[in-house]
């Protein structure tokens, strides 16, 4: 399979040229194939931010390439401008963005200004106000009177609407409470069933990326360190630790259990999972 | 992008142009530009460029800075010294069409440039060298006689120094917005000006209610923080003139009183 | 004497024209002790932040009493005396932060209170290396991290030397390590200075850290207690929206397998240590 959107030896320089010249990204070679879900992680000032940037043509490179379909996105300004509408990405906080009189026209600024038509517009606001849970009741109010929760999911359906073949979301669950995280989580999960489009979820989270993601892309100073399966990554917890990073909770209880005997993975990263084992080899205990 | 901005930017260290009272060094820039606009020759000019020339030395911020802060200015600067040197009547030397280049108008050009030069140096130099708090605080002292006539002035300076606070944060967000809105394919580069007017409302509005909600929160923060105005308010750095103040003051008023003198002789 | 103390205390925003008035508290009684670290957990609009903000008599309720030491919050007198005893810190960084250089925004709130200016330079100072933000003294604090702009707004609520401090979801928008250096250095001014902690968070790794948790729900308490027995109440919590710890997440779905561990284990050794345990029957 192609990857659907690839970067080569991406480097970023910020100030380039003064006294106060830093890197942010050095020589990242990634590529990510149409339908996967991918988590990043990495802590902040590890570069994600700069690195999820160029991916729409937000941030030009300083060195390399970014290619979406094979295609260069800065070949052209046109391409580079489209490419924007072929990658969403929805910023953290994203709810501090909107602006319209309603909730319809704002979630309808994006599919604007891709230049389609009326009814195209109208068929994707609705269709993206659905996957987030925004009914029909709300499309008509102000987004200001919303609540927080709300107005984030209008934010989301803002770049949903713009029919995205990749989406990122940069920690799309930042201070909601427990319920609002799942629910979010819950819809993104949805939406990437449905339209089985490629997710990147950037988050803090090692929970939130075990319990969604099928592959884990971790930064750090600049360079991608670790790129595998969920499995891959959270064998190597003691990595994580050194750059300041975390395993989720079941992983650790896991390890606890193994330093008392109990030969369960050491890898495994949810409670289903670990229950499961913990059952098999009770079971299997209680049989001999 | 827009984080390059460098307003009121302050370079910290501690020369004596950095340890000066902050009101010395807000009535040295008054007197020195009071000099300025008496100065009509080339030895009074000289005198203030020197003077420029040597507090800049002493201050080790660096004449590349303070040409870099001149850099926006330049059209004007060359707009100015354009206007000046031909609609100043007097002895003409080439002449074409409607404009005539006279010797006087050569002359004005090159000390209204001068003059605007030296002003904009000189007070980048205080703003270089002074913290933007110290200033405000300076400021709120100066104009401390101003409260027996109910002037706000204290309310005045916090007004300022919060600015200043929030500039930068600001200017973060601004940043942030465009990023969000370009994501969703906003274009604020192309079309009429009517179209690029319009393109600004998707990053005005957050701005703006970004802005309110800010100020709402800080009010609610600087309250759990005891603030009830000025009255009975202390300061952590309290003012005070010492020995080096007086003599720089004593030196720039001088050299104004040579600068007029000069200039009333003629030379 | 209790640091805080709430009489059937209720409260409602006055409504807008027309509307009717939705009371946010109800009838709230509760009790803070001196020198504990109390969690108050709760989903978004439980009312948890508009409790935590009639401590400091940010607000002033609408019915009942609020006492902050001896103080009646409703007494307009003794408001500069009460905030100084409460101090409170915010969840936005950013908006928080009144001045462009650390110890000045660290001294506004002595200066506010007309402390003379010797006092003012020592309180910044130990405030500073309280928070282990000394080595930032003169820099300009848009420059810092999420993480260190929080422990300035600590030091700058330590700099009134108050009683409480009340951290009003103070860590929603920090990441990991952020989180970990705030909570480090509240529990250590509760260990050495006996600092009276609250904590309003929905994080409930967080609330693991407390003495009690007092849970939320519709302006009024739903539970209350130590984080051993609030957490156990699985089913409650999630009725109302909470989660409870991996842990305990863990051990809930092995007693409903059948296995016989406790809920309370709430930390990662003990949890290891109840299934070992269990393994062994």
């Amino acid at each position: 399979m192609k990857p659907i959107l690839k970067t080569e030896n991406l480097t970023h320089i910020y100030s380039a040229g003064t006294p106060f010249q830093r890197s942010a990204v050095e020589h990242v070679d990634f590529a990510v194939y149409p339908g996967e879900f991918v988590g990043v992680i990495g802590h902040t000032g590890s570069g994600k931010s700069t690195f999820i940037q160029h991916l729409n043509g937000l941030l030009k490179p300083t060195e390399g390439r970014v290619l979406f379909n094979g295609q260069d996105i800065w070949s052209s300004a046109r391409v580079t401008h489209e490419t924007r509408f072929h990658v969403g990405l929805v910023f953290q906080y994203p709810e501090y963005q909107l602006f319209e009189e309603t909730v319809y026209k704002d979630i309808a600024f994006g599919p604007g200004n891709m230049g389609l038509g009326a009814e195209e517009i109208d068929r994707r606001v609705r269709e993206a106000a659905g996957f987030v849970g925004i009914g029909e009741e709300l499309l008509q109010q102000s987004p200001f009177e919303l609540s927080g929760g709300q107005k984030r999911r209008v934010a989301i359906a803002g770049v949903l609407a713009m029919e995205p073949e990749v989406l990122i979301l940069d920690e799309p669950t930042a201070g909601l409470d427990p319920a609002g995280c799942e629910s979010i989580l819950a819809e993104i999960r949805q939406y990437h069933r449905a339209k089985n489009n490629t997710i990147l979820l950037v988050s803090h989270s090692m929970e939130e990326i075990a319990r969604n993601a099928q592959r884990i892309v971790v930064l750090d100073e600049r360079h991608i360190v670790m790129d595998g399966t969920p499995r891959d990554i959270f064998s190597r917890a003691q990595e994580l630790e050194r750059i300041g990073l975390d395993v989720p909770e079941v992983t650790k209880i896991a390890a606890a259990l193994r330093r008392r005997g109990i030969p369960v993975d050491a890898s495994v990263y949810t409670t289903e999972a670990l229950k499961e084992q913990l059952q098999s080899l009770k079971g299997g205990g209680a049989g001999c | 992008m827009l984080k390059d901005i460098t307003l009121g930017q302050y370079f910290p260290g501690s020369t004596l142009a950095h340890r000066l009272d902050p009101r010395t060094k807000l009535m040295m820039v008054l007197i020195y530009i009071v000099a300025l606009f008496c100065a009509k020759s080339f030895l009074s000019y000289g005198i203030l460029a020197l003077f420029l020339f040597v507090s800049v030395r002493i201050s080790k911020v660096g004449f590349r800075a303070l040409i870099r802060g001149m850099k926006p200015l330049v059209v004007i600067l060359i707009f100015t010294a354009v206007l000046n040197m031909f609609y100043t009547p007097g002895h003409a030397l080439v002449s074409f069409w409607i404009f005539t280049l006279t010797a006087e108008g050569i002359l004005a050009a090159v000390f209204m440039v001068l003059r605007i030069a030296l002003l904009i140096m000189g007070t980048f130099l205080m703003t270089y060298t002074t913290s933007p708090i110290a200033l405000t605080d300076a400021i709120e002292n100066l104009l401390g006689p101003l409260k027996r006539v109910r002037f706000p002035v204290h309310e005045l300076a916090m007004l300022m120094s919060i600015a200043l606070r929030f500039i930068p944060t600001l200017i973060e967000e601004t940043d942030k917005i465009i990023s969000a809105q370009k994501a969703r394919g906003a274009d604020f580069e192309t079309g009429n000006l009517l179209r690029r007017a319009k393109a600004l409302v998707p990053i005005l509005v957050p701005l703006f209610l970004s802005a309110i909600r800010r100020a709402d929160e800080l009010a609610t923060a600087m309250e759990c923080r005891c603030y009830h105005g000025g009255e009975g308010r202390t300061k952590l750095h309290v003012l005070r003139y010492q020995k080096r103040d007086f003599l720089c003051i004593l030196l720039t008023t001088l050299i104004t009183a040579a600068v007029v003198i000069i200039s009333r002789l003629g030379y | 004497m209790s640091m805080l103390r709430t009489e059937h205390l209720s409260f409602a925003y006055p409504a807008a024209e027309g509307g009717k008035i939705v009371p946010v508290l109800k009838e709230i009684n509760l009790e803070i002790d001196r020198g504990s670290i109390v969690a108050i957990l709760g989903h978004n609009g439980s009312g948890k932040s508009t409790l935590s903000k009639h401590f400091n008599a940010v607000y002033l309720p609408s019915g009942g009493k609020v006492w902050v030491e001896e103080f009646d919050t409703a007494d307009e007198a003794a408001l500069l005396e009460i905030r100084r005893r409460v101090g409170m810190v915010f969840q936005n960084p950013d908006n928080q932060i009144v001045a462009n250089v650390v110890e000045e925004d660290v001294a506004f709130a002595p200066e506010n209170l007309g402390v003379p200016t010797d006092e003012i330079r020592r309180r910044v100072d130990a405030s500073l290396a309280a928070v282990g933000m000394s080595e930032f003294t003169r820099h300009a604090p848009h420059l810092l991290s999420g993480g260190q702009k929080q422990r300035v707004a600590i030091a700058g609520v330590l700099a009134m030397e108050p009683e409480c401090i009340i951290l009003d979801e103070a860590t929603a928008m920090l990441d990991p390590k952020g989180r970990r250096d705030v909570l480090e250095t509240v529990q250590r001014l509760n260990r050495e200075k006996g600092m009276t902690v609250i904590m309003i968070t929905h994080h409930m790794d967080e609330a693991e850290l407390a003495d009690r948790v007092i849970v939320m729900n519709r302006g009024e308490i739903y539970l209350d207690g130590a984080p051993r027995e609030i957490f156990q109440k699985v089913d409650e919590l999630r009725r109302i929206g909470l989660t409870v710890p991996e842990t305990v997440k863990l051990l809930d779905a092995l007693r409903q397998a059948g296995w016989n561990v406790p809920l309370s284990a709430i930390s990662v050794e003990e949890c290891a240590d109840a299934i070992a345990a269990a393994m062994q029957q």
